[in-house]
């Protein structure tokens, strides 16, 4: 029972550090996504703004001001592909990687002098006052990142089914033809749609170099980036389904940790890949020749 | 369904095809292939212009000379024998990732997957190499090419059979498995299959010194090389010299026109899969065998996804791949001594790289833009 409750408490907390980033991921990949292209360059915005964060919090000393550069530097990058791919003929998903390559280079570029420093960290959240024990207090230090990651995927579900732009954004990412016939400016709306996904990766990043793990290297992101494309998938495009797919994926992510503290060591990256697995199986379930899943935008080049 | 061997099957719909395909350049337009030809080199050269003088002003910015950026990145590609033989041995892996992405391309699928096949690959190589230590050195090395090359076949292949047989889209399919194969690769490398004595970096045991990959006689030459520039040249003969690969390419023009033609397009799919993932398992295998001689984490090195960005600069096309491939490896080759000559990070060459990929891929926009270098039809279309 005891070790159980200490997996069990280890995993909770874990599954919140870990998924933070991914939720930010995957909401900004779905929002692009709604509008019909697909971003795989979010993982070089996830680093961009990662060492972006830590860098503007080390030199103003505010961690907020370095998440609003985080933001900043990814809605940047999110803008180099938003603009490229407005382009006839370019295919999104090679102009993806490059600047996936294209911003994590940058960021290894102008992050050197910071891998030394340490820049102040976001504050969290002490949500495990009422409990006595210390275990459950640091499993419940919360960053406040995580509420707004969770502000924000609602915010988008609403915004995707209640107004005016969630619902352009939806018939550019489901039928140019119609929003052509609708006069909807149809590059502009995706360019925005990639720019403000790839600034909410960006703030996935700024978790990961100002909160969780908190500090800077060139090993800091674990491919979050380019998995929000899975997790998209797994969440059939619904923002509220991203922060079920990015606990999930956490979760996963978070239980071979947990389980070393009780002494298990075995399985560490099998429990890893089981939520990637876990997609591929609902894909097989739920995907037929001739027929696409459900809530996938008809205009993404992956809905093929 | 029907397998791939059936070229006869496949020939009988291929020559059927043919007439109608025929028929796009006029008769009277003798200088369209050479057109076409010096479209597909003016674009990708001016748009490298373009990502040249982009990071000039990159350089400018941070005060560095730009002309002596770029003595220092042709010294350190391609100025000595030695950095010459360090941007092929960068190159040699390139080659063959590329062709995991350039091969089903042909299909008009892209697989973006290479990563997992290669260290697959190279993980299975290892182990046969293991099981197979008592054999002479040529025998254990097949036995090792045909492990990484089964190993990154099936991976690629299960791509393929997931998209024929569910539909499921083959970018998603390949991108989710590489992740399960890095996965599987780090548990196995870190738990069943360790080497106790690797202790900061867990690796596998290491196949006998007999059994490396050695350089090309008489040379310094990475052996990947030649590998990698026959199977490139292998695959153009494949695609644009046979029956098998003209079929592909119809099914890759157009779907419904080859399942029309009873070609069968499933087979041809899976296939194409599995032979360019066949390429990355045995990329896997030669770094394996010619370089890390054990499977580890060295193995995660991104070959894969440089290889996805190679194949659509050389817009897959398996003899313009071995430049484009040269070209990334140079560039990658000169990080060493930029950092010396210059005090620049070594990810100054990720950024030119990120420079070249981004313009290279957006010059694909003014292909068939220019009416000079388009098809003249004797009466006008």
């Amino acid at each position: 029972m005891d070790a159980l409750s200490t997996v069990l408490v280890a995993m909770v907390a874990g599954a919140i550090r870990v998924s933070t980033p991914f939720l930010f991921v995957s909401i900004g990949e779905c929002l692009t996504e709604t509008g019909g292209r697909i971003n795989l360059g979010n993982e070089g915005a996830l680093v961009l703004g990662a060492m972006a964060a830590y860098a503007c919090a080390y030199q103003t000393g505010n961690p907020w001001l370095g998440v609003l550069a985080g933001a900043a530097a990814g809605a940047a990058l999110g803008a180099i592909h938003g603009a490229a791919c407005a382009l006839p003929r370019v295919n999104d998903v090679a102009m993806g990687i490059a600047v996936m390559l294209a911003g994590t280079g940058i960021a290894f570029f102008f992050g050197k002098p910071y891998v030394q420093p340490s820049a102040p960290h976001l504050p969290t959240l002490p949500l495990g006052l009422w409990s006595a024990s210390p275990q459950v207090r640091s499993a419940l230090e919360v960053s406040p990142l995580f509420f707004l990651g969770l502000l924000a995927a609602l915010a988008m579900w609403w915004a995707l089914r209640a107004t005016r732009a969630g619902l352009r954004l939806r018939i550019v990412g489901d039928n140019a033809d119609a929003a052509r016939a609708l006069g909807l400016p149809i590059n502009w709306t995706r360019f925005l749609a990639t720019a403000i996904g790839s600034g909410l990766a960006g703030i996935g990043g700024a978790f990961l170099s100002l909160s969780y793990p908190g500090s800077w290297n060139e090993g800091l992101s674990s491919g979050q980036g380019l998995m929000a494309v899975a997790l998209v998938v797994f969440a059939r495009w619904n923002p509220l389904w991203c922060i079920v797919a990015a606990l999930i994926f956490g979760a996963a992510g978070a239980l071979g940790p947990s389980l070393q503290t009780v002494g298990v060591t075995w399985g560490y990256y099998l429990f890893y890949a089981a939520p990637y697995v876990a997609t591929l199986l609902i894909l097989v379930a739920t995907v037929r020749p001739g027929r696409a899943l459900r809530g996938m935008p008809g205009e993404l080049s992956i809905a093929r | 369904m029907a397998s791939v061997t059936s070229v006869g099957e496949v020939a009988a719909g291929a020559g059927a095809a043919e007439a109608p395909g025929a028929v796009a350049p006029g008769r009277s337009d003798r200088w369209y292939p050479a057109r076409r030809a010096l479209e597909a080199a003016i674009a990708p050269l001016g748009a490298l212009l373009v990502a040249a003088a982009l990071f000039s002003v990159f350089l400018l910015a941070l005060g560095k000379s730009p002309v002596e950026f770029s003595m220092v990145i042709w010294r350190g590609a391609f100025g000595s024998l030695f950095s010459l033989q360090n941007t092929l041995a960068r190159a040699a892996p390139l080659l063959l990732t590329a062709l995991c992405v350039a091969v089903p391309a042909q299909l008009g699928l892209v697989v973006i997957g290479g990563e997992g096949a290669l260290v697959l690959g190279g993980l299975a190589a290892t182990c046969a190499g293991l099981a197979a230590s008592s054999l002479p050195p040529s025998l254990a090395l097949l036995a090792m090419a045909l492990a990484g090359t089964a190993a990154g076949a099936a991976w690629i292949g299960l791509t393929g059979v997931l998209r024929v047989w569910r539909g499921i889209n083959e970018t998603v399919a390949s991108l989710v498995l590489a992740y399960v194969a890095i996965a599987l690769f780090n548990h196995l490398v870190e738990g069943p299959l360790r080497d106790p004595a690797s202790l900061n970096k867990p690796s596998t045991y290491a196949i006998p010194d007999k059994d490396i990959l050695g350089p090309l006689p008489g040379t310094d030459l990475h052996p990947g090389l030649l590998v990698g520039v026959a199977a490139c040249i292998l695959c153009w003969v494949l695609i644009s010299r046979t029956t098998l690969g003209f079929a592909a390419r119809i099914a890759g023009g157009n779907l419904r026109a080859a399942r029309l033609q009873g070609l069968p397009v499933g087979a041809l799919m899976i296939g194409a899969c599995a032979l360019g993932g066949a390429f990355a398992g045995l990329a896997g295998m030669i770094e394996v065998a010619a370089i890390h001689q054990r499977a580890n984490a060295s193995l995660i090195a991104g070959y894969g996804y440089a290889g996805i960005l190679i194949a659509f600069l050389a817009r897959q096309n398996p003899l313009a791949i071995m430049p484009m491939a040269i070209l990334v490896g140079g560039i990658g080759a000169a990080g060493g001594l930029l950092q010396r000559r210059l005090g620049l990070p070594d990810a100054t060459v990720l950024v030119l790289q990120g420079f070249v990929f981004v313009s290279v891929l957006a010059s694909e926009t003014f292909f068939g833009r220019v009416a000079w270098f388009q098809p003249r039809a004797a009466g006008g279309r």
